[in-house]
């Protein structure tokens, strides 16, 4: 605690005042006879011994690390683009570890159950010829798809990550509410949220005393590079792309967890085999972690209509060649009505019980169940028997039995009229936790998303992470898409915990994650571009308006000039200067959007600054000094952005792209900048400055030449000068450096085509005289450029 | 019947065309009791770099091929001999309308003959309004299925007129009904729609048409290219019976079956996966003449 005058601690009695559990209602902090249950007691303790202002600090700091890491989520809405922050409820979930270990027990049993449901279902049928299955809810459902129907995954398993969603109901069980088997999101995320709390309760005590989350995903990655046909081969992360409202974590999971973020498009199947397309060619996939339902997995077999899918990827299941986590087609044990089989099932399948029931579940399409729902309606909650939706989820179809607006004979006759599409769930009311609600905890609903992996030994669980937290006393507000949170939920153990990191025990070579996929390498070959071609109209804008705030007449001729040396470049003085620069730093975003999971969150923070710091300029600019003091600041940040790639980025593939992308560019922006600036019979002081402005030369020019430029010692220091960096020579000889690194950079012995390209022209500059270099020549090494680059991207990014 | 079928399908891209995998269901198979295929032979040219045959879920011969290199155009000549069993006229084993509902209920099976996965909405057929209300007519008649199949496929025929050039195979059924105009492709699906309103399991069958008809009958609309009709489920005791809706008549000798499916998504002759940005246009020709 700082030592500055404080406001009181609120003391747990304050904390508590209104905190009243609604009664028949289970509650996580106080048990039915109203004691707080002791695993919460040094918690609460420690949270008392804070002013509220501490408090509001201690948050802070954890929203802080959310904003710092990037961590959204996207809503639903018009822009697919829009970003949410996490909406984290500071106080986590705790749980008592005995209390946590007979769930994990309980829902063991159920994955190996749902296993083998989903193996029949897509096998013998056998569930369906004996009456445990509806027939029709298996034909009619979305998620059944038949191209898949008698595959075998590889491993043999259909299931290797699941989430189940459960809740307490009112005496104090446990309840499973729904299962994840499709391709569950949230166990990033639950990184995350432990991330942030860490923060807001950085005592080791309780904290120490909560399990570890970093083993589980150890055991995981380890789970699939032991899948058959896995080893030596890529493990991916396949993801529908950056449009996803989870998008966020697939990124942020592929890094965690060292594994490339690939989309259906990086994808290709020849042979019966998943293969990635990378700068080194086709790379074979051992392992796909799918993180797109499965109907998009596929424009061949499955949805037609998917844009973000890999023909031929069925076929390659089909024949056992690839590895898919969840099998395609597991995405059915979702249904909602299948939860008034399971139970019945487990009977018949494995002679027991389940050990932790669903929630009470009843198919109308059967007329016992039928007339069981009618008579109790005003208790049940009506949905669709084929959705996927969670309770408590927005979106989802889910009423309350009079929610249709129909009562008695009206909603018996609606309930007999769509039976068989129809299932009554029981009307759960869940447990509540704290939240912090203005200055105070009070009592709010949650479920939690617990998520298990199968290993070789059998089924391993995620301890805590993500429970889901109303913001309303009602736990129909759950939901996060309507002003529901997110919380930490801590596993407490009697005594501290050992610390655990996902990197410590793996595998050295591990960190080799593969050779660079080509649409990653292409992302980077333009970001490298866009952030130049910003830093290019950045110098020349300054340029222009320096000139402007000197003699405050754009009618001048000296400004007059250089507004017309713009225009041909395309740079139009007339407006804002930050509408100029947006399109290009707007697509280097973008770029870099698409490659998070291998970007370093410094360097998109460095970019997204300055895309902030753009966005705060519009509207408000004079021409003139106002603009150029903002873009001098632009200029600094974009320099920071590039210090951040030179000093820090692992010279990895992705650098070399970037930094090709960057010297290709630059290139093409002096060559362009100086033939425009030369031409002419006799060139212009004025212009001749503002090209050795441009090129950062000033300095240089002025301690070797002694007198004023003129076109030969320009062109000297910006095309043909091998130790300035702003040179076209220098770029050029970067690029063929890299290029001579790139793989098949010379085959037996002869070099490649882009590496060939440079070559050639690094030979000319070399021998160029500056008196005989022409705007003309200028133009033809810009077309030289543009070849390069064409045919870098057929041979490597495409 | 025996017949010698010929079939070509010729796509021309325009440009070239990369990563070209595609699914083939051109292949006519064995049918216990309806059709025996002596011979069949598809040809592709160029040749593909990987061809697989397999058979899908509704036991349809389907040829996956895929081309390593960017191909402009592409050729499918199938080459087959078949023949097609008389069937006699069918006793009406079918149940009343009303009563199909429990028969389907009854029967616990998801092989590819069970007629759950003919109820509901598939790929190209949803729930159309227009033509639930023009089907809500045979719905309570007293008639048996096999009856209200009969007068719904007539009613297709009548309303409907044959128009090659009105649709393409990506028409929504939806419009192709408001305008009351199409192909086989549109009046079996229109055929399928309706059926489905009225409760009864109904799918799509691709096919071929005898090309010049026996003496002294009129030619069939449909025989110069492929050709398309439905099957409908008449109950557990007759199970699967054909009708074409085109032409307004029951499948017999005539008719040389393909591929079975849902609807035209499931049997699509030839369905590509084509980055392409190249004019797109296509030619088609069948002879299936008699032995």
């Amino acid at each position: 605690m700082t030592g500055q005058a404080q406001s009181r601690p609120v003391g747990p009695a304050a904390l508590l005042a209104d905190y009243a559990p609604r009664p028949g209602v289970a509650d996580e902090l106080f048990d039915a006879s109203g004691n707080m249950r002791p695993v919460w007691d040094a918690f609460i303790d420690q949270l008392g011994q804070l002013s509220p202002e501490e408090v509001q600090e201690h948050f802070a700091r954890g929203d802080q690390y959310l904003r710092d890491a990037g961590v959204y989520f996207r809503q639903y809405s018009a822009d697919p683009q829009q970003e949410r922050e996490w909406p984290l409820s500071h106080i986590p979930v705790l749980l008592h570890e005995s209390e946590w270990t007979g769930i994990c027990e309980g829902l063991a049993q159920r994955a190996d159950l749902l296993e083998k449901v989903v193996a029949d279902i897509y096998g013998d049928g056998q569930l369906v010829r004996d009456g445990h299955l509806p027939a029709s809810l298996i034909a009619q459902n979305p998620e059944w798809h038949r191209p898949l129907v008698g595959t075998v995954p590889p491993s043999g398993h259909f299931l290797h990550l699941i989430a189940f969603e459960i809740g307490r109901s009112p005496d104090g069980s446990w309840l499973v509410l729904g299962d994840r088997t499709q391709a569950p999101s949230g166990a990033g995320f639950a990184l995350e949220n432990r991330r942030a709390t860490a923060r807001i309760f950085p005592d080791p005590f309780p904290r120490a005393n909560v399990r570890r989350l970093a083993g589980f995903f150890r055991t995981f990655r380890s789970a699939m590079d032991a899948l058959p046909g896995a080893q030596g081969r890529n493990t991916a992360v396949l993801s529908p792309g950056p449009g996803n409202d989870t998008y966020f974590e697939h990124a942020y999971i592929a890094r965690y967890l060292g594994l490339p973020l690939l989309e259906g498009d990086d994808l290709t199947v020849s042979g019966g085999a998943v293969h990635v397309r990378t700068v080194s060619g086709l790379q074979r996939v051992g392992v796909l972690w799918r993180r797109l339902d499965a109907a998009f997995a596929d424009p061949l077999e499955l949805d037609e209509t998917s844009h973000i899918g890999t023909p031929g990827l069925v076929d390659a299941a089909r024949q056992s060649n690839v590895n898919i986590v969840n099998a395609l087609g597991a995405g059915i044990l979702e249904t909602r009505s299948l939860l008034a089989f399971l139970p019945k099932i487990s009977e018949v399948l494995t002679g027991e019980k389940l050990r932790l029931p669903n929630i009470a579940t009843w198919w109308c399409g059967q007329p016992s169940e039928r007339d069981y729902v009618k008579a109790n309606a005003s208790k049940m909650v009506m949905g669709e028997a084929l959705s996927r939706a969670l309770p408590f989820d927005i979106g989802s179809d889910a009423v309350l039995g009079t929610a249709p607006g129909l009562e008695g004979e009206a909603l018996a006759a609606w309930i007999d009229e769509n039976a068989a599409g129809l299932v009554g769930q029981e009307a759960v009311t869940l447990s509540t936790t704290p939240r912090w609600v203005d200055g105070r905890l009070l009592p709010r609903p949650m479920s939690i998303r617990v998520f298990a992996a199968r290993t070789p030994q059998g089924w391993t669980f995620l301890p805590g992470g993500y429970a889901r937290v109303g913001s309303q006393d009602d736990a129909a507000a759950l939901s996060m898409q309507q002003g529901g949170s997110v919380a930490d939920v801590w596993i407490m153990c009697d005594r501290p915990t050992p610390y655990e990191s996902v990197l410590d025990r793996m595998d050295i070579s591990r960190a080799d994650t593969g050779a660079l996929p080509s649409r990653t390498a292409d992302n980077f070959f333009w970001l490298g571009r866009y952030v130049e071609r910003t830093e290019g109209a950045i110098r020349l804008l300054r340029g222009y308006h320096l000139r402007l705030a000197e003699t405050g007449d754009s009618g001048d001729a000296s400004v007059a000039e250089v507004a017309r040396l713009l225009e041909a470049l395309s740079l139009d003085t007339g407006k804002p200067v930050n509408a100029v620069i947006e399109p290009a730093l707007s697509a280097a975003r973008v770029c870099a959007s698409k490659v998070r999971d291998r970007f370093s969150v410094d360097g998109w923070a460095a970019l997204t600054d300055l895309v902030y710091s753009l966005e705060a300029m519009s509207g408000a600019l004079y021409p003139g000094d106002d603009s150029a003091r903002s873009l001098a600041v632009l200029l600094r940040k974009i320099t920071g952005f590039n210090g951040l790639v030179h000093e820090n980025m692992h010279r990895s593939s992705s650098w070399r792209f970037l930094t090709f992308g960057r010297a290709l560019e630059r290139a093409d922006g002096a060559a362009a900048a100086l033939a425009a600036c030369i031409d002419g019979d006799e060139a212009s002081i004025g212009l001749l400055e503002m090209a050795l402005e441009y090129g950062d030369s000033h300095v240089t020019h002025q301690r070797r030449q002694r007198f004023d430029p003129t076109a030969e010692t320009v062109t000297d220091l910006l095309a043909l000068d091998a130790n300035n960096p702003r040179s076209i020579l220098f770029q050029v000889t970067a690029m063929r450096r890299i290029a001579a690194d790139l793989p098949g950079a010379e085959v037996e012995g002869r070099v490649s085509g882009v590496l060939a390209m440079l070559l050639t022209l690094e030979t000319d500059l070399i021998v160029a005289h500056p008196a005989s270099v022409t705007p003309d020549n200028l133009a033809d090494i810009r077309t030289a450029l543009g070849a390069i680059s064409g045919s870098l991207s057929a041979a490597y990014l495409a | 019947m025996q017949y010698s079928l010929r079939l070509s399908i010729e796509y021309d891209y325009g440009a070239p065309s990369d990563n070209a995998r595609t699914l083939v269901r051109l292949l006519p198979s064995d049918l216990p009791g309806r059709q025996i295929v002596s011979s069949r032979l598809l040809s592709i040219d160029p040749l593909p770099d990987e061809r697989r045959e397999t058979v899908d879920f509704f036991g349809n011969a389907m040829t996956a091929i895929a081309f390593h290199q960017p191909i402009e155009r592409i050729a499918f000549k199938l080459l087959a001999r078949a023949e097609r069993l008389a069937s006699g006229g069918y006793l009406d084993l079918s149940p009343a309308l009303a009563g199909l509902g429990a028969e389907i209920a009854g029967y616990r099976d998801l092989g590819p003959a069970a007629p759950h996965h003919f109820t509901g909405p598939s790929t190209r057929i949803g729930a159309e309004p227009e033509i639930t209300q023009f089907a809500s007519g045979f719905s309570d008649t007293g008639l048996t299925v096999r009856q209200t199949v009969e007068s719904v496929v007539a009613a297709v025929h009548r309303e409907m007129r044959f128009d090659p050039e009105a649709t393409d195979v990506d028409t929504p059924i939806g419009e192709a009904f408001a305008n009351r105009h199409g192909v086989c492709q549109d009046f079996s699906q229109v055929s399928i729609a309706a059926l489905r309103s009225l409760g009864i399991p109904a799918g799509y069958v691709s096919g071929f048409l005898r090309t010049i008809p026996p003496p002294g009958q009129p030619r069939m609309e449909g025989a110069d290219a492929m050709h398309a009709w439905i099957s409908a489920w008449c109950g557990a005791e007759m199970g699967w019976l054909e009708f074409d809706p085109t032409n307004d008549c029951a499948v017999g000798v005539d008719h040389i079956a393909v591929a079975y499916g849902r609807d035209y998504a499931d049997v699509a002759p030839v369905k590509g996966a084509i980055r392409t940005t190249g004019e797109q246009s296509s030619k088609q020709s069948v002879d299936v003449e008699p032995l």
